[in-house]
């Protein structure tokens, strides 16, 4: 880019080189300078400049003020992980079917359904979150058609377990895996697919090697999309998981609020960001060593 | 209470409230009175009839917690009168000189409060606060499903095997470990970590017979009988009776937690007089009794109960046997907040 074409452009980019500063770098910086302080008696953030929050992820203070090694926050960290994962992996193998299906339609009805796979997102997530605890409750309605046909006589109880909170998760973040791989799909060429066909591919050697390599992008879009977030929740956990167990939403959570330890709730978040950031830096260059070997 | 404002929650009570206030703000020559409270917990009927009788006109803002109201007025641009806090946080206002001395001793109608809410621990003189209301965290228990003894803890925190998985709890590390202390008969916000792992031994043993940790959606859970046997304050409890007649509230023999919130004049209101006013107001029982009425809590006003309607005059949840032991928990200092939240995440680990 010429010098003079940067001059021009650079105007153009303020507004959305602002929103990036204001609503998302700034905000992480005071969490960053939160999590190296130390925490206020009645919540806040006061000196002395102290790593103790991140020592503290890792190891406990025993009574003589020795550390020892203390696998809690690994415990919660590796249980949010296995259960966004567990959704992410569900989200890919409903949404792509999905989205298959919707990229096949004419014009029209793709545009429906399109507009069907939104239509959640008019009602609040906590209102949606909610509607399954009434849905899946003891008195709830699959309990009571299950009474009511005579398949069982005593209520299930399918709420309250992780089952419970990944049914929740894969309900709220679907949407975000199956609208990029649709885009993806809809852009496929349906000639390419008959092509294949004509060389004698079944329809398994047609998916893997035609439709999968140019589905793929929007899969990886969709799995962050569906990831990060799933990872942070903190909704379906608390409502449908009981808040039995903790996840790290509800950790840094509770820090936040009756805990009253910001420095710690700010080093969760600055710890999680993290794993997510390695995580994408290393599927990013994995794609980019698959595109150019 | 951050809960207790949440659960108590009708939009309907509070878009009322909202609208009496409203109505009544014609033509005041005596001035304004800005309050603060908690969410759905100030009776639109006291409003209207203060300002009816005084001429002032009431200007309603509620909040959900004490952490937003103390965020609120350490900021100092609040332009508050009259706020609510819990007496937990009543030292932490007094201390940080977030509340003007009101010397309730002085005020007219002092001599109305029950002696037993006078000069409490958390505001030894009444310098600061006079009590607004008050009541009890136990637990309840559906009796069409358990028929064992209730009267004790045990059945909450040791629940026999027939209780598996119907167990609820308050989803708050104070709430559930305050009460807990009670039963095991320790003062609360133990700095003592042998102490504190007798309660992480005995919340981690009661763990698999909890169905639920969650503070919203009590009171019917109790009446459905989804839980048998579910941690509640007693104004709750006598709602969820109002649904389903099985429902009992227990006087555990260990005790129970008292909570009281108090209403205090915070530093630099612009309507210090009127502030005076509306104290001397609620300390008179027909007026409290309203209060009452609204939230189904009890209050320290004295003579207060003949204005009460009936379904409350008679109410268990409202009546604990004279020699129950009521704890009354303070803000708990750093060190114990932390040990609370280290039991909390290992028990939900």
């Amino acid at each position: 880019m010429s010098g003079t074409a940067r001059v021009r452009t650079l105007p153009l980019l303020a507004p959305a080189l602002g929103v990036i500063l204001v609503f998302m770098v700034a905000p992480m910086l005071i969490a960053g300078a939160y999590s190296f302080l130390t925490a206020g008696a009645y919540g806040g953030v006061r000196l002395p400049v102290t790593g103790e929050a991140y020592v503290r992820f890792l190891f406990d203070r025993d009574l003589d003020d020795s550390l020892i090694f203390d696998d809690t926050y690994l415990v919660i960290f590796g249980r949010s992980i296995a259960l966004a994962a567990a959704t992410t992996v569900l989200s890919v193998l409903i949404g792509l079917p999905v989205a298959w299906f919707m990229a096949c339609r004419d014009k029209a009805t793709r545009d429906l359904l399109v507009l069907a796979i939104t239509i959640p997102f008019w009602t609040n997530l906590l209102i949606r979150t909610y509607c399954w605890v009434l849905i899946l409750r003891d008195q709830g309605l699959v309990n009571a058609a299950l009474i009511g046909t005579g398949v069982t006589s005593e209520p299930i109880t399918f709420l309250y377990s992780n089952e419970a909170i990944l049914l929740g998760l894969v309900y709220s973040f679907l949407p975000f895996m199956v609208l990029p791989i649709y885009a993806t799909l809809e852009r496929l060429d349906p000639r390419l697919v008959e092509a294949a066909h004509d060389l004698y591919a079944g329809r398994w050697a047609a998916f893997r090697y035609v439709v999968w390599p140019l589905a793929k992008a929007g899969v990886a879009a969709g799995t962050i999309l569906v990831f990060v977030p799933a990872l942070g929740a903190f909704l379906a956990p608390d409502l449908l998981g009981g808040g039995r167990k903790l996840m790290i939403g509800s950790l840094i959570h509770l820090q936040f609020t009756s805990s009253r330890n910001w420095p710690f709730g700010a080093a969760a978040s600055m710890i999680l960001m993290a794993f997510v950031l390695v995580a994408l830096v290393i599927a990013a260059r994995r794609r980019a060593g698959q595109v150019a070997p | 209470m951050t809960s207790k404002a949440l659960n108590r929650t009708t939009l309907k009570r509070s878009a009322l409230a909202l609208a009496l206030t409203l109505v009544a703000g014609t033509a005041h020559a005596e001035g304004d009175l800005f309050i603060y409270n908690w969410t759905d917990y100030t009776s639109p009927e006291l409003i209207a009839k203060f300002e009816k009788d005084t001429g002032i006109k009431v200007t309603l803002d509620t909040y959900d917690s004490n952490e937003t109201l103390l965020a609120k007025l350490k900021s100092g641009s609040a332009g508050y009168d009259i706020a609510v806090v819990s007496s937990d946080f009543v030292p932490i206002f007094s201390s940080e000189g977030l509340v003007e001395k009101i010397d309730a001793p002085k005020l007219e109608g002092f001599s109305n409060l029950d002696p037993r809410w006078v000069k409490p621990v958390w505001d030894p003189e009444n310098a600061y606060s006079i009590p607004w209301n008050w009541g009890t965290t136990s637990y309840s228990v559906n009796t069409d499903a358990y028929k064992g003894p209730i009267d004790s803890l045990s059945v909450l925190f040791e629940p026999p095997p027939e209780l598996a998985g119907k167990v609820g709890m308050f989803n708050s590390p104070s709430e559930v470990m305050s009460l807990a202390q009670v039963y095991l008969g320790m003062p609360p916000c133990q700095t003592d970590t042998a102490n504190m792992k007798k309660v992480q031994d005995l919340l981690l043993a009661q763990a698999p017979a909890v169905k639920l940790y969650n503070s919203d959606g009590i009171i019917e859970r109790q009446a459905t009988g989804e839980t048998v046997v579910h941690q509640q304050w007693n104004g709750a409890a006598m709602r969820s009776r109002e649904l389903n007649k099985a429902v009992k509230y227990v006087y555990p023999k260990e005790g129970v937690v008292g909570w009281m919130d108090n209403v205090v004049v915070p530093t630099g209101a612009k309507n210090p007089d009127n502030a005076r006013k509306f104290l001397t107001f609620i300390m008179q029982p027909e007026n409290m009794a309203l209060q009452s009425n609204f939230t189904k809590y009890s209050n320290a006003v004295v003579g207060s109960e003949q204005f009460f309607e009936a379904s409350m005059k008679d109410a268990p949840e409202l009546s604990p046997p004279a020699d129950l032991k009521v704890v009354f928990t303070p803000a708990c200092p750093e060190e114990a907040t932390q040990l609370m939240d280290r039991v909390w995440t290992r028990l939900k680990k």
